[in-house]
Protein backbone atom coordinates (compact mmCIF):
# COMPACT_ATOMS: atom_id res chain seq x y z
CA UNK A 1 0.00 0.00 0.00
CA UNK A 2 0.94 3.78 -0.24
CA UNK A 3 4.64 3.12 -0.26
CA UNK A 4 5.53 6.74 -1.75
CA UNK A 5 3.89 8.24 1.67
CA UNK A 6 5.50 5.74 3.48
CA UNK A 7 8.53 6.74 1.68
CA UNK A 8 8.55 10.42 2.68
CA UNK A 9 8.06 9.57 6.02
CA UNK A 10 11.49 7.83 5.77
CA UNK A 11 12.46 10.66 4.35
CA UNK A 12 11.14 12.75 6.68
CA UNK A 13 13.12 11.12 9.99
CA UNK A 14 16.22 11.51 7.93
CA UNK A 15 16.21 15.34 7.30
CA UNK A 16 15.14 15.51 11.09
CA UNK A 17 17.95 13.33 11.76
CA UNK A 18 20.49 15.45 9.66
CA UNK A 19 19.06 18.64 11.67
CA UNK A 20 19.66 17.40 15.02
CA UNK A 21 23.01 15.29 14.67
CA UNK A 22 24.47 17.38 11.76
CA UNK A 23 25.38 15.26 8.88
CA UNK A 24 25.31 16.27 5.26
CA UNK A 25 24.70 13.05 3.16
CA UNK A 26 23.61 9.32 3.91
CA UNK A 27 25.44 6.14 2.52
CA UNK A 28 23.25 3.70 4.01
CA UNK A 29 19.26 3.39 5.26
CA UNK A 30 18.47 0.18 7.94
CA UNK A 31 14.47 -0.38 7.97
CA UNK A 32 12.66 -2.95 10.09
CA UNK A 33 9.85 -4.17 7.38
CA UNK A 34 8.08 -6.94 9.33
CA UNK A 35 6.40 -9.63 7.37
CA UNK A 36 2.74 -8.30 8.41
CA UNK A 37 3.34 -4.29 7.94
CA UNK A 38 1.15 -4.73 4.84
CA UNK A 39 4.83 -2.59 3.43
CA UNK A 40 6.26 -4.80 -0.42
CA UNK A 41 9.69 -4.08 0.41
CA UNK A 42 10.32 -3.59 -3.73
CA UNK A 43 7.79 -1.15 -3.66
CA UNK A 44 9.22 0.69 -1.04
CA UNK A 45 13.01 0.36 -2.74
CA UNK A 46 11.16 2.01 -5.69
CA UNK A 47 9.57 4.39 -4.18
CA UNK A 48 12.93 5.27 -2.00
CA UNK A 49 14.61 5.83 -4.75
CA UNK A 50 12.18 8.20 -6.39
CA UNK A 51 11.30 10.30 -2.98
CA UNK A 52 15.41 10.74 -2.04
CA UNK A 53 16.01 12.03 -5.52
CA UNK A 54 17.70 15.49 -5.08
CA UNK A 55 17.35 15.17 -1.47
CA UNK A 56 20.17 14.19 1.39
CA UNK A 57 20.01 10.44 0.97
CA UNK A 58 20.15 10.36 -2.85
CA UNK A 59 21.77 7.24 -3.59
CA UNK A 60 21.66 5.65 -0.31
CA UNK A 61 21.79 2.01 0.01
CA UNK A 62 18.28 0.96 1.49
CA UNK A 63 18.79 -2.44 3.70
CA UNK A 64 15.42 -4.08 4.38
CA UNK A 65 15.56 -5.93 7.47
CA UNK A 66 12.46 -7.85 7.54
CA UNK A 67 11.22 -9.77 10.82
CA UNK A 68 8.87 -12.59 11.07
CA UNK A 69 5.13 -12.42 11.83
CA UNK A 70 4.21 -13.53 15.45
CA UNK A 71 1.13 -13.65 17.35
CA UNK A 72 -0.64 -14.77 20.49
CA UNK A 73 -3.42 -17.65 20.35
CA UNK A 74 -5.28 -17.31 23.35
CA UNK A 75 -6.81 -20.49 22.59
CA UNK A 76 -3.63 -22.45 22.91
CA UNK A 77 -2.19 -19.55 25.42
CA UNK A 78 0.96 -19.64 23.09
CA UNK A 79 3.13 -17.26 20.83
CA UNK A 80 2.47 -18.86 17.32
CA UNK A 81 4.00 -17.73 13.91
CA UNK A 82 1.97 -16.08 11.46
CA UNK A 83 1.14 -15.23 7.75
CA UNK A 84 -0.45 -12.87 7.50
CA UNK A 85 -2.28 -10.38 9.99
CA UNK A 86 -6.23 -11.76 10.42
CA UNK A 87 -4.80 -15.78 9.55
CA UNK A 88 -6.07 -18.19 12.00
CA UNK A 89 -3.91 -19.94 14.48
CA UNK A 90 -1.82 -22.89 12.67
CA UNK A 91 -2.24 -25.23 15.50
CA UNK A 92 -5.78 -24.67 16.46
CA UNK A 93 -7.98 -22.72 13.57
CA UNK A 94 -9.10 -20.06 16.15
CA UNK A 95 -8.92 -16.51 14.93
CA UNK A 96 -8.74 -15.27 18.86
CA UNK A 97 -5.20 -14.84 17.89
CA UNK A 98 -3.60 -11.11 18.55
CA UNK A 99 -0.10 -10.07 16.19
CA UNK A 100 2.58 -9.51 18.80
CA UNK A 101 5.86 -9.34 15.85
CA UNK A 102 5.95 -8.81 12.19
CA UNK A 103 3.99 -5.80 12.01
CA UNK A 104 6.94 -2.83 12.60
CA UNK A 105 7.83 -0.89 9.86
CA UNK A 106 10.23 1.56 11.73
CA UNK A 107 13.99 3.45 10.75
CA UNK A 108 16.42 1.55 12.86
CA UNK A 109 19.34 3.64 11.59
CA UNK A 110 21.65 5.29 9.41
CA UNK A 111 25.52 5.43 8.32
CA UNK A 112 26.08 9.06 7.37
CA UNK A 113 29.10 11.57 6.26
CA UNK B 1 -6.35 26.21 15.81
CA UNK B 2 -3.92 24.34 18.27
CA UNK B 3 -0.34 24.08 16.54
CA UNK B 4 0.97 25.76 13.81
CA UNK B 5 3.98 24.13 11.97
CA UNK B 6 4.44 26.72 8.94
CA UNK B 7 4.80 23.98 6.23
CA UNK B 8 2.81 21.93 4.40
CA UNK B 9 3.38 19.46 1.31
CA UNK B 10 3.79 18.62 -2.04
CA UNK B 11 0.77 18.44 -4.65
CA UNK B 12 -1.37 19.22 -1.77
CA UNK B 13 -4.22 21.86 -2.10
CA UNK B 14 -6.38 23.07 1.11
CA UNK B 15 -9.16 25.35 -1.17
CA UNK B 16 -6.95 25.49 -3.98
CA UNK B 17 -4.40 26.92 -2.42
CA UNK B 18 -0.83 25.45 -3.27
CA UNK B 19 0.80 24.87 0.10
CA UNK B 20 4.85 24.03 -0.68
CA UNK B 21 7.52 23.28 1.01
CA UNK B 22 11.09 23.08 0.81
CA UNK B 23 12.18 20.59 3.20
CA UNK B 24 12.66 18.03 0.46
CA UNK B 25 15.43 20.19 -0.71
CA UNK B 26 16.77 21.70 2.52
CA UNK B 27 19.52 20.07 2.89
CA UNK B 28 21.25 20.40 -1.14
CA UNK B 29 23.31 23.07 -0.62
CA UNK B 30 25.21 21.28 1.83
CA UNK B 31 25.54 18.58 -0.88
CA UNK B 32 27.68 21.51 -2.82
CA UNK B 33 30.81 21.63 -4.48
CA UNK B 34 33.67 19.42 -2.71
CA UNK B 35 31.40 16.83 -1.99
CA UNK B 36 31.86 13.61 -3.71
CA UNK B 37 28.74 11.70 -4.32
CA UNK B 38 29.00 8.10 -4.89
CA UNK B 39 25.62 6.72 -5.33
CA UNK B 40 24.75 3.33 -5.05
CA UNK B 41 27.96 1.16 -5.15
CA UNK B 42 29.61 3.34 -2.83
CA UNK B 43 29.91 1.48 0.09
CA UNK B 44 31.56 -1.81 -1.58
CA UNK B 45 34.58 0.74 -2.15
CA UNK B 46 37.04 -1.13 -1.25
CA UNK B 47 39.02 1.25 1.08
CA UNK B 48 36.50 3.31 2.09
CA UNK B 49 36.54 4.46 5.87
CA UNK B 50 32.93 3.69 7.42
CA UNK B 51 30.46 6.78 7.78
CA UNK B 52 29.22 7.53 10.91
CA UNK B 53 26.23 5.41 12.56
CA UNK B 54 23.13 7.41 13.82
CA UNK B 55 20.41 5.17 15.50
CA UNK B 56 16.95 6.43 14.87
CA UNK B 57 14.44 3.53 16.33
CA UNK B 58 11.27 5.44 14.86
CA UNK B 59 8.12 4.55 13.05
CA UNK B 60 8.40 5.11 9.75
CA UNK B 61 4.71 7.32 10.77
CA UNK B 62 5.99 8.92 13.65
CA UNK B 63 5.69 12.34 12.04
CA UNK B 64 2.02 11.41 10.66
CA UNK B 65 1.44 10.25 14.30
CA UNK B 66 2.86 13.11 16.00
CA UNK B 67 0.41 15.46 13.78
CA UNK B 68 -2.69 12.96 14.72
CA UNK B 69 -1.70 13.29 18.47
CA UNK B 70 -1.92 17.41 17.91
CA UNK B 71 -5.06 17.01 16.43
CA UNK B 72 -6.65 14.77 18.97
CA UNK B 73 -5.24 17.12 21.57
CA UNK B 74 -6.89 20.35 20.05
CA UNK B 75 -10.40 17.82 19.85
CA UNK B 76 -10.05 16.91 23.18
CA UNK B 77 -9.77 20.08 24.60
CA UNK B 78 -12.87 21.84 22.82
CA UNK B 79 -14.53 19.14 22.98
CA UNK B 80 -14.89 18.31 19.42
CA UNK B 81 -16.02 14.74 18.10
CA UNK B 82 -14.01 14.03 15.22
CA UNK B 83 -15.01 11.16 12.31
CA UNK B 84 -12.91 9.83 9.59
CA UNK B 85 -15.16 8.55 7.05
CA UNK B 86 -13.47 5.74 5.14
CA UNK B 87 -15.00 4.00 1.82
CA UNK B 88 -14.02 2.84 -1.58
CA UNK B 89 -15.32 5.56 -4.17
CA UNK B 90 -18.62 5.86 -4.61
CA UNK B 91 -20.35 4.29 -1.42
CA UNK B 92 -22.30 7.05 -0.94
CA UNK B 93 -19.85 9.09 1.42
CA UNK B 94 -20.98 12.49 0.82
CA UNK B 95 -24.90 11.60 0.15
CA UNK B 96 -24.86 10.20 3.74
CA UNK B 97 -23.33 13.27 5.17
CA UNK B 98 -25.47 15.49 3.07
CA UNK B 99 -28.50 13.70 4.63
CA UNK B 100 -27.14 13.74 8.13
CA UNK B 101 -26.40 17.41 8.34
CA UNK B 102 -30.23 18.18 7.01
CA UNK B 103 -31.17 15.53 9.87
CA UNK B 104 -28.92 17.41 12.84
CA UNK B 105 -29.67 20.72 11.43
CA UNK B 106 -29.55 23.37 14.54
CA UNK B 107 -28.83 20.38 16.98
CA UNK B 108 -25.63 20.07 16.77
CA UNK B 109 -22.52 22.49 15.15
CA UNK B 110 -20.98 20.70 12.25
CA UNK B 111 -17.70 21.44 10.29
CA UNK B 112 -16.72 19.00 7.58
CA UNK B 113 -13.27 18.42 5.66
CA UNK B 114 -13.31 17.14 2.36
CA UNK B 115 -10.64 14.89 1.00
CA UNK B 116 -10.42 13.64 -2.94
CA UNK B 117 -7.21 13.52 -5.13
CA UNK B 118 -9.31 16.84 -7.57
CA UNK B 119 -12.26 18.64 -7.80
CA UNK B 120 -14.35 20.95 -4.70
CA UNK B 121 -17.19 19.37 -5.81
CA UNK B 122 -17.74 16.87 -2.53
CA UNK B 123 -17.61 20.27 -0.48
CA UNK B 124 -19.67 22.31 -2.94
CA UNK B 125 -22.34 19.52 -2.23
CA UNK B 126 -22.21 20.18 1.58
CA UNK B 127 -22.14 23.86 1.24
CA UNK B 128 -25.65 23.12 -0.15
CA UNK B 129 -26.73 22.61 3.16
CA UNK B 130 -25.31 25.72 4.93
CA UNK B 131 -22.89 23.54 6.99
CA UNK B 132 -18.98 24.70 6.33
CA UNK B 133 -16.86 22.77 4.60
CA UNK B 134 -13.29 22.66 3.23
CA UNK B 135 -12.01 21.16 0.16
CA UNK B 136 -8.35 19.14 0.37
CA UNK B 137 -7.17 17.71 -3.18
CA UNK B 138 -4.30 15.19 -2.51
CA UNK B 139 -3.39 15.65 -6.20
CA UNK B 140 -1.65 12.22 -6.45
CA UNK B 141 -2.12 11.32 -2.87
CA UNK B 142 -4.37 8.35 -2.27
CA UNK B 143 -5.83 9.18 1.52
CA UNK B 144 -5.57 11.95 3.93
CA UNK B 145 -2.85 12.62 6.17
CA UNK B 146 -3.01 14.07 9.98
CA UNK B 147 -0.84 17.25 8.92
CA UNK B 148 -3.46 18.27 5.87
CA UNK B 149 -6.47 17.69 8.55
CA UNK B 150 -4.48 20.42 10.79
CA UNK B 151 -4.07 22.99 8.31
CA UNK B 152 -7.69 22.80 6.84
CA UNK B 153 -9.00 23.21 10.58
CA UNK B 154 -7.36 26.36 10.49
CA UNK B 155 -9.96 27.42 7.56
CA UNK B 156 -12.58 26.64 9.46
CA UNK B 157 -14.43 28.06 12.31
CA UNK B 158 -15.66 25.22 14.37
CA UNK B 159 -17.79 25.95 17.91
CA UNK B 160 -16.31 24.14 20.87
CA UNK B 161 -18.34 20.94 21.52
CA UNK B 162 -19.20 20.26 17.68
CA UNK B 163 -18.94 17.53 14.77
CA UNK B 164 -15.99 17.04 12.33
CA UNK B 165 -16.58 15.09 9.88
CA UNK B 166 -13.65 14.33 7.63
CA UNK B 167 -14.47 12.72 4.69
CA UNK B 168 -11.19 10.95 3.40
CA UNK B 169 -10.15 9.94 -0.34
CA UNK B 170 -12.04 7.48 -1.96
CA UNK B 171 -9.22 4.23 -1.14
CA UNK B 172 -10.28 1.06 1.02
CA UNK B 173 -6.23 0.85 1.52
CA UNK B 174 -4.20 3.58 2.33
CA UNK B 175 -6.90 5.84 4.69
CA UNK B 176 -6.23 2.88 7.22
CA UNK B 177 -2.41 3.46 8.12
CA UNK B 178 -2.92 7.33 8.85
CA UNK B 179 -4.32 8.62 11.49
CA UNK B 180 -5.78 11.97 11.44
CA UNK B 181 -6.49 12.45 15.42
CA UNK B 182 -10.22 11.18 14.89
CA UNK B 183 -12.41 9.77 17.81
CA UNK B 184 -13.63 6.67 15.35
CA UNK B 185 -13.41 5.58 11.94
CA UNK B 186 -16.37 4.96 10.46
CA UNK B 187 -16.10 2.46 7.12
CA UNK B 188 -19.12 2.55 4.81
CA UNK B 189 -19.35 -0.45 2.17
CA UNK B 190 -22.34 -0.09 0.16
CA UNK B 191 -24.27 -3.37 -1.10
CA UNK B 192 -23.32 -3.21 -4.10
CA UNK B 193 -19.84 -3.59 -3.70
CA UNK B 194 -19.67 -7.41 -2.73
CA UNK B 195 -19.58 -9.21 0.93
CA UNK B 196 -16.23 -10.07 0.44
CA UNK B 197 -14.89 -6.46 0.80
CA UNK B 198 -13.72 -6.52 4.12
CA UNK B 199 -11.43 -10.10 4.20
CA UNK B 200 -10.55 -8.63 0.84
CA UNK B 201 -8.99 -5.36 2.57
CA UNK B 202 -9.02 -6.08 6.36
CA UNK B 203 -7.07 -2.94 7.42
CA UNK B 204 -10.27 -1.08 6.67
CA UNK B 205 -12.55 -2.62 8.64
CA UNK B 206 -9.97 -3.39 11.77
CA UNK B 207 -9.22 0.04 12.20
CA UNK B 208 -13.43 1.11 12.36
CA UNK B 209 -15.37 1.65 15.15
CA UNK B 210 -18.72 1.47 13.19
CA UNK B 211 -19.56 -0.20 9.82
CA UNK B 212 -22.80 2.06 7.95
CA UNK B 213 -23.47 -0.61 5.19
CA UNK B 214 -24.69 2.00 2.61
CA UNK B 215 -27.50 1.65 -0.13
CA UNK B 216 -29.58 -0.96 1.52
CA UNK B 217 -32.50 0.32 -0.83
CA UNK B 218 -30.84 -1.56 -3.45
CA UNK B 219 -30.81 -5.21 -1.67
CA UNK B 220 -34.11 -6.39 -3.41
CA UNK B 221 -31.93 -5.87 -7.08
CA UNK B 222 -28.92 -7.79 -5.43
CA UNK B 223 -27.77 -11.29 -4.41
CA UNK B 224 -25.90 -9.51 -1.46
CA UNK B 225 -25.77 -11.59 1.67
CA UNK B 226 -26.19 -9.24 4.31
CA UNK B 227 -25.31 -11.63 6.91
CA UNK B 228 -21.87 -13.03 5.69
CA UNK B 229 -20.74 -9.51 4.80
CA UNK B 230 -21.44 -8.51 8.61
CA UNK B 231 -19.87 -12.02 9.61
CA UNK B 232 -16.79 -11.19 7.45
CA UNK B 233 -16.63 -8.02 9.03
CA UNK B 234 -16.61 -9.22 12.39
CA UNK B 235 -13.76 -11.71 11.95
CA UNK B 236 -11.67 -9.40 10.80
CA UNK B 237 -12.64 -7.37 14.05
CA UNK B 238 -15.37 -8.44 16.61
CA UNK B 239 -16.00 -5.44 18.11
CA UNK B 240 -17.37 -3.52 15.02
CA UNK B 241 -20.27 -1.94 15.60
CA UNK B 242 -23.11 -1.96 12.45
CA UNK B 243 -25.60 -0.42 10.90
CA UNK B 244 -27.41 -0.72 7.85
CA UNK B 245 -28.52 2.63 5.82
CA UNK B 246 -29.86 4.25 2.91
CA UNK B 247 -28.73 7.66 2.34
CA UNK B 248 -31.36 8.01 -0.55
CA UNK B 249 -34.57 5.99 1.67
CA UNK B 250 -33.32 7.48 4.71
CA UNK B 251 -33.26 3.72 6.49
CA UNK B 252 -31.16 3.85 9.63
CA UNK B 253 -30.54 7.02 9.88
CA UNK B 254 -32.06 7.60 13.09
CA UNK B 255 -29.56 4.64 14.40
CA UNK B 256 -26.46 6.61 12.99
CA UNK B 257 -27.62 10.24 14.29
CA UNK B 258 -27.98 8.67 18.02
CA UNK B 259 -24.43 6.73 17.43
CA UNK B 260 -23.14 10.34 16.86
CA UNK B 261 -25.06 12.21 19.17
CA UNK B 262 -23.53 9.83 21.94
CA UNK B 263 -20.28 10.23 20.76
CA UNK B 264 -21.03 14.27 20.72
CA UNK B 265 -22.15 13.88 23.81
CA UNK B 266 -18.60 12.77 25.15
CA UNK B 267 -16.19 14.37 23.63
CA UNK B 268 -18.26 17.68 25.05
CA UNK B 269 -17.99 15.84 28.71
CA UNK B 270 -14.07 15.24 27.94
CA UNK B 271 -13.80 18.75 26.61
CA UNK B 272 -15.45 20.45 29.61
CA UNK B 273 -13.24 18.61 32.10
CA UNK B 274 -10.51 19.35 30.20
CA UNK B 275 -11.32 22.90 29.69
CA UNK B 276 -13.08 23.38 33.56
N1 LIG C 1 -29.47 3.72 -4.21
C1 LIG C 1 -28.63 4.40 -3.43
N2 LIG C 1 -27.71 5.20 -4.00
C2 LIG C 1 -26.87 5.88 -3.20
C3 LIG C 1 -26.93 5.79 -1.79
N3 LIG C 1 -25.96 6.57 -1.28
C4 LIG C 1 -25.33 7.14 -2.32
N4 LIG C 1 -25.88 6.73 -3.48
C5 LIG C 1 -25.44 7.10 -4.84
O1 LIG C 1 -24.13 6.62 -5.04
C6 LIG C 1 -23.37 7.51 -5.85
C7 LIG C 1 -22.09 7.92 -5.14
O2 LIG C 1 -22.43 8.64 -3.96
P1 LIG C 1 -21.45 9.66 -3.27
O3 LIG C 1 -22.14 10.18 -2.06
O4 LIG C 1 -20.91 10.66 -4.23
O5 LIG C 1 -20.28 8.68 -2.84
P2 LIG C 1 -18.88 9.03 -2.17
O6 LIG C 1 -18.56 7.88 -1.30
O7 LIG C 1 -18.94 10.37 -1.53
O8 LIG C 1 -17.92 9.05 -3.42
P3 LIG C 1 -16.40 9.60 -3.53
O9 LIG C 1 -16.31 10.85 -2.69
O10 LIG C 1 -16.22 9.87 -4.97
O11 LIG C 1 -15.55 8.50 -3.01
C8 LIG C 1 -24.29 8.68 -6.13
O12 LIG C 1 -24.86 8.50 -7.40
C9 LIG C 1 -25.33 8.59 -5.03
O13 LIG C 1 -26.58 9.12 -5.42
C10 LIG C 1 -27.93 4.93 -1.22
O14 LIG C 1 -28.05 4.76 0.00
N5 LIG C 1 -28.73 4.26 -2.10
MG1 LIG D 1 -17.64 12.01 -1.74
ZN1 LIG E 1 -2.03 4.44 -1.50
ZN1 LIG F 1 -4.25 -21.69 18.76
Amino acid sequence: MHEMSLAEGVLQLIEDAARDQGFNSVRTVWLEIGQMSSVEPEAMRFCFDAVTRDSIAEGAILEIIDTPGTGWCMACALTVPMQARYDPCPRCGSYQVQATGGTEMRVKELEVD
Amino acid sequence: MCTTCGCGSGETRVEGEAHDHDHAHAFKPLLGQGQLHYGLAHRQAPGMSQGRMVRIEQDILAKNNSYAAANRRCFADRGIFALNLVSSPGSGKTTLLVRTILALKGGLPLAVIEGDQQTSQDAERIRTTGAQAVQINTGRGCHLDAHMVGHAMEKLELPDAGVLMIENVGNLVCPAAFDLGEAHKVAILSVTEGEDKPIKYPDMFAAASLMLLNKCDLLPYLDFDVDQAIAYARCINPRLEVIRTSATSGEGMDDWLAWIMRGAATARGQGATGRG
